[in-house]
């Protein structure tokens, strides 16, 4: 359908947003990232059976903490689409690309990642990086 | 195991103005399993002091550490080349924790970042429910393995009060009346004459009533 969303949406594929901890999504505003949209299966769909549900639990719990810490809890945004709800998915991003420009950019800043420890010789091989990056 | 709950983040913080590093440490045991203070908790609370420190411009550094318990010395000592390195710590170990590793490195400022709540057990997954007070004398032979101590508000030995009502406790409806499950638990052992048995008056010197309390084994004790 070639179907354009705004350049500022990088994707980040997980296997399931089950997968999606907080912590994860945590770690996105700590290194600067203005919103984050998770999307899910639809409601039902979950491969594995509740990986979306848990997911708005989690965006939920998030979303509260960044409000009471002052970053914004509107910045997290949970939605369920199918793979194929490709003109939904560009809707959503749409509006939640607006929804972040209006709430500005992130007060935390945008903060360097970490530079990985130097591996020493004869080393197992380093653990891969992680999935989420911002 | 114990249960905990996080504490608010903004109960947290104003113990936090002017330190200019806190090492966030959590704890592998019971905090853990309840999810209040072990290492995901620990990465949690240590990313938002981040973002609210980053906000209010201040450079303050978050360390992060989980121990295997903070309730023995010998894994607290494992802080011993790293504490230095901070001003404050914020343990969200169970309040014995907390209290262990103050006692443990007197110099340093330590804060809570849990309430601690109960001696309890999971019923499912994120609800856990009293299931001891530790009253230092143990009845459960007598009652079916239900404890009226923990389980029964008005901790009654011999039978419920009137205010039992379809197995549940007259404080609220969620509430089972622990008596109606000593009696059925004994009915489902044929061991109903049990419930007869007077339970004599309780030594309540053995709980909190005789001041803090101490085991000791002198047989283990090196």
């Amino acid at each position: 359908m070639r179907l354009g969303y705004p350049e500022s949406v990088k994707i980040i594929r997980v296997p399931c947003t089950g997968k999606v901890d907080a912590l994860h999504l945590l770690r996105c505003f700590e290194r600067g990232a203005d919103g984050v949209l998770v999307v899910g299966c639809r409601e039902g769909d979950c491969h594995y059976q509740s990986g979306n549900f848990r997911a708005r639990k989690r965006v939920g719990e998030v979303g509260a903490l960044l409000e009471r810490i002052g970053v914004g809890g509107g910045r997290v945004r949970m939605v369920n689409l199918s793979s194929s709800d490709a003109p939904l998915f560009v809707r959503a991003a749409r509006e939640f690309h607006e929804a972040v420009l209006a709430a500005g950019p992130n007060p935390v800043g945008r903060r360097r990642r970490p530079e990985p420890a130097p591996a020493r010789a004869g080393a197992p091989n380093p653990p891969p990086q992680e999935a989420i990056r911002p | 195991m114990i249960v905990a709950e996080r504490k608010p983040i903004e109960e947290i913080l104003p113990w936090l103005e002017g330190v200019r590093s806190v090492l966030v440490l959590g704890c592998n045991e019971c905090v853990t399993v309840c999810e209040a203070g072990g290492k995901k908790e620990v990465g949690l609370l240590a990313s938002a002091l981040r973002m609210v420190f980053a906000q209010q411009g201040r450079e303050v550094n978050v360390g992060e550490r989980t121990l295997e318990r903070q309730c023995d010395p010998e894994y607290l000592d494992e802080l011993r080349d790293s504490i230095d390195a901070y001003d404050a710590v914020v343990s969200l170990a169970c309040g014995v924790g907390i209290q262990f590793t103050a006692e443990r490195y007197p110099s340093k400022a330590v804060y809570p970042g849990v309430n601690t709540c109960f001696m309890g057990a999971a019923l499912e997954r994120g609800v856990w429910a009293e299931r001891c007070q530790g009253c230092g004398q143990c009845l459960l032979a007598l009652t079916g393995a239900v404890c009226p101590v923990a389980r029964c508000a008005k901790r009654l030995f011999n039978g419920p009060c009137g205010g039992s009502t379809a197995g549940k406790c007259e404080i609220g409806p969620d509430v089972e009346c622990a008596w109606q499950r000593i009696i059925d638990r004994l009915k489902a052992l044929g061991r109903l004459a049990d419930y007869e048995t007077l339970i004599p008056v309780k030594d309540w010197s053995k709980d909190r009533a005789g001041g803090p309390r101490k085991v000791v084994r002198e047989d283990v004790r090196s």
